[in-house]
């Protein structure tokens, strides 16, 4: 399509009597009804940076798409429905069990479907991968600042999407009715019940009676199927338009600034590249599929209530969830015939505060700086140390989560007490993120003395001068203008003063708590200790004239 | 006679005569016992008893007592059976390396006639759970698919899905299943060794210890297929989420690095 649109545009110079050839022909066709040459002319040349972190999010939207194309083909073998069979299928160590048929269905898709079981587990593999993409994509954006303003938006588009992500994904866990899947229903029914005075009644309502009853996989599929994956189409769509409309971000560098973008058009290197990296993704994950078993549902067997195995675990994103509720100690609160259990009510109401803690930072970091400028230069995320800090305490704090989720794996294999291993996540639950954000702030403060020092000082290189009165020293190379631009390019926020509360009259002036408020956040994040100031270029002036050492 | 009077002040008159009493005692009443056991069988049998009390005096007795009584160190082995013995000291569990949360599976020091040494004079302390027959144990005509149900319902919450293990409180932990033969599972289930409840036949017959043992051969053994390919462990979603990241994503990352670092380079375009 691409080329005959060049050619389009440059044939009828040559002869316009001459007949069009076909593909122009229908070009032209398709322009005159959808107006593809304007919108060519005005993407085709569009410009990506080139940096492997910004292909994270292609990681993302490809896996997506291979579990969509695989999705569909599971729909045509899967049967959603609870009703009881016996199995009499391939798989000889199931013969005459009794089992809904949505895991009869399953066994037949893995055993006695051409190509089922291959399908079965991309569609699983790519589902890890795109939710473990979707994490890096977003820590990716996270530490390099790009949520700034003009992007809030996508952020949460972003966020939005991992979330739904995580749920969709639940969902599809569930429904092949397995044992291990079934413990996670009831895990997830369980935490509903907690909900105080309308948890039985929402459970009720899920599950249309007791639980199990007969209907949630077939309203797990609905959801699974075309109310989730329809609703995250609409926002990779949207997360995809508005990254054309912001233009992608960039590094600093010479030549590049926050009006313009500095990398390769669309048509031909990105068309190329984005292309063949989808076939790669592709063939990563149909090969990671290939060699690895995921979900063996005939290992595990049908659900049944009565029954529970060792080593139930969600899907990794879920896993966080898992830890919470196995950390937590079993509280119960017993009044007027009632049981809050708050073991229970607790993680349920922590587990989307860990989640939102990460999404609303950027918000918080807008309100804070008060900058209302647009960023479309990245930051390395050693010069933003409060922001580096706190997004590593955040992951520190998801993975002490996702240890107290694996415990009894990491008993068993570390040799270790489950209880020690539980005792460790509880305390660094609350402590983990602290010693993170400390010692992360101070490698930040490191990196930017260093590259302070480079600026001023040149890159050491090695080679020692022996001067004439016997002292050593070591000759340092000045940088060249490029490597201190890069080093020098990013801006220092000033800490937000509130200024005297009381004028040269001896009148109070009021502020508002939310202004205090602000001002604290703000010396904590820009105030002292909080960045080394880059050097001036005065202060380059001085060092670097004169004496050839410093 | 005047020799003998003589002599019944001699300080050792009272051990002689104590002596001979117990050999009379001894003597009648092995004359007049009721003979309720085939004469060859019973010699070997306590010759057996006797070489495994003096394994058990050597390897086993400071901890579990010189008589099996037990101690503040080991439990009384009274009546635990010689299926108790063939499993612990078999699959080298005892004697104990070192006092722990559980006796780990390891080397096994004695040989399996030594063993069944200990067994005989174990057993002979009380009546306990025997040895299974060869027979008892052969996951030949047994139900696979039962033998699946009743490890799901009775077995899994401590041993996984299919065997291959799982952590108790406080260091305790399930054993994986793999590779242990089909005496030993009878045993285990038959005798409950040390965190594990035990299953005897009242509770659990014969027939559906012989399935577990079964399903156990088809889903947990060198002879298991594995469709999907590694198993990775067969331990569920951790193991399966840390390959994905690691494997998976670190593949595609990788790629996305070596993708990015060959791009059109700016002069050409």
């Amino acid at each position: 399509m691409s080329t005959e649109n060049t050619t389009a545009t440059a044939a009828p110079a040559a002869d316009s009597r001459k007949k069009a050839p076909a593909g122009e022909r229908v070009a032209d066709w398709a322009d005159g009804r959808l107006g593809i040459y304007s919108l060519a002319k005005a993407n085709m040349r569009k410009i990506f940076p080139d940096h492997w972190s910004f292909m994270l999010g292609e990681i993302c939207l490809y896996s997506f798409i291979i579990i969509i194309l695989t999705g569909v083909y599971l729909t045509l073998f899967f049967h959603p429905s609870m009703n009881e069979v016996e199995y009499h299928g391939s798989y000889v160590p199931l013969q005459g069990q009794l089992m809904s048929e949505a895991f009869n269905s399953t066994m037949h898709i893995s055993f006695d479907v051409r190509g089922g079981l291959l399908i079965r587990q991309i569609h699983h593999w790519a589902a890890l991968i795109f939710l473990a993409a979707m994490f890096v994509h977003m820590m990716r954006v996270f530490f390099t600042g790009a949520f700034r303003k003009p992007r809030e938006v996508n952020w949460l588009f972003g966020f939005l999407l991992f979330v739904l992500g995580m749920f969709t994904g639940f969902t599809g866990y569930s429904l092949p009715d397995d044992l291990l899947s079934g413990t996670g229903v009831r895990f997830m029914q369980g935490a509903v019940l907690s909900v105080p005075i309308v948890g039985t009644y929402l459970s009720m309502f899920l599950f249309g009676g007791e639980f199990p009853g007969g209907d949630f996989v077939a309203r797990f599929y609905s959801v699974h199927i075309l109310l989730l994956p329809g609703i995250m189409l609409g926002l990779v769509v949207a997360h995809l338009i508005l990254v054309f409309y912001h233009k992608h971000t960039q590094f600093a560098g010479p030549g590049k600034t926050n009006k313009n973008v500095v990398g390769m058009p669309l048509l031909p290197v990105y068309m190329a590249k984005a292309g063949g990296f989808f076939f790669l993704v592709f063939g990563i994950i149909a090969a990671v599929s290939a060699i690895a078993t995921i979900n063996p549902i005939w290992a595990l067997g049908p659900y049944r209530p009565d029954q529970v195995s060792t080593g139930a675990q969600p899907d990794w994103y879920m896993g966080f969830s898992e830890g919470l509720i196995r950390v937590m100690p079993g509280w119960e609160i017993n009044a007027w015939g009632h049981t809050l259990v708050l073991g229970v009510f607790i993680p349920l109401i922590i587990f989307p505060l860990v989640l939102v803690a990460i999404a609303v930072y950027p918000f918080i970091e807008a309100w804070v700086t008060g900058d209302k400028r647009e960023h479309h230069i990245l930051d390395r995320p050693r010069n933003a140390p409060t922001r580096t800090a706190f997004g590593v305490a955040w992951m520190t704090w998801y993975f002490v989560l996702l240890v107290g989720g694996g415990n009894d794996l990491w008993a068993t294999h570390f040799h270790l007490s489950i209880n020690a291993i539980t005792w460790f996540v509880r305390i660094f639950f609350f402590a983990g993120p602290v010693i993170a954000f400390i010692v992360t702030k101070r490698i930040c403060l490191g990196l930017q003395r260093r590259d302070k020092d480079k600026v001023l000082h040149g890159r050491e290189s090695g080679l020692i001068k022996r001067l004439p009165h016997g002292e050593f020293i070591e000759v340092h190379e000045p940088l060249n203008k490029e490597q201190l631009h890069t080093l020098t390019a990013h801006e220092q926020y000033e800490p937000l003063e509130i200024g005297p509360t009381v004028d040269e009259n001896g009148v109070e002036r009021k502020v508002k708590g939310s202004q205090k408020l602000r001002a604290k956040l703000s010396k904590g994040m820009y105030g002292e200790d909080t960045q080394i100031p880059k050097p001036t270029a005065e202060e380059y002036k001085e060092i670097t004239s004169g004496h050839g050492h410093h | 006679m005047k020799k003998l009077s003589a002599r019944r002040r001699h300080p050792l008159a009272a051990v002689v005569v104590l002596l001979l009493a117990l050999a009379a005692t001894g003597g009648l009443y092995a004359v007049f016992a009721p003979a309720d056991k085939a004469q060859a069988d019973e010699t070997a049998q306590s010759l057996a008893i006797d070489e495994g009390k003096k394994l058990y005096a050597v390897g086993c007795s400071s901890c579990h007592g010189t008589g099996g009584q037990g101690s503040s160190d080991g439990p009384s082995l009274v009546g635990v059976g010689a299926a108790a013995v063939d499993f612990q000291v078999g699959t080298g569990r005892m004697p104990l390396q070192q006092p722990g949360a559980q006796a780990p599976k390891k080397k096994v020091i004695y040989n399996q006639a030594q063993i069944d040494q200990l067994a005989a004079y174990v057993a002979s302390l009380g009546a306990g759970p025997d040895i299974p027959t060869k027979k008892q144990v052969s996951p030949e005509g047994a139900d696979i698919a039962k033998g699946g149900e009743l490890f799901r319902t009775n077995c899994a919450q401590c041993h996984n899905f299919t065997g291959e293990g799982g952590a108790l409180t406080h260091g305790k932990f399930a054993p994986s299943l793999e590779g242990v033969s089909p005496k030993h599972l009878y045993e285990a289930m038959e005798t409950g060794p040390q965190n594990m409840p035990s299953f005897p036949d009242t509770t659990m017959p014969e027939k559906s210890k012989k399935d577990i043992i079964a399903y156990l051969d088809a889903v947990n053994s060198e002879k298991t297929e594995s469709p999907g390919g590694l198993k990775l462990g067969g331990l569920g979603p951790v193991s399966e989420g840390l390959f994905a990241w690691i494997f998976g994503l670190g593949a595609l990352i990788a790629v996305a690095v070596w993708v990015a670092a060959r791009t059109a380079k700016a002069k050409k375009s």
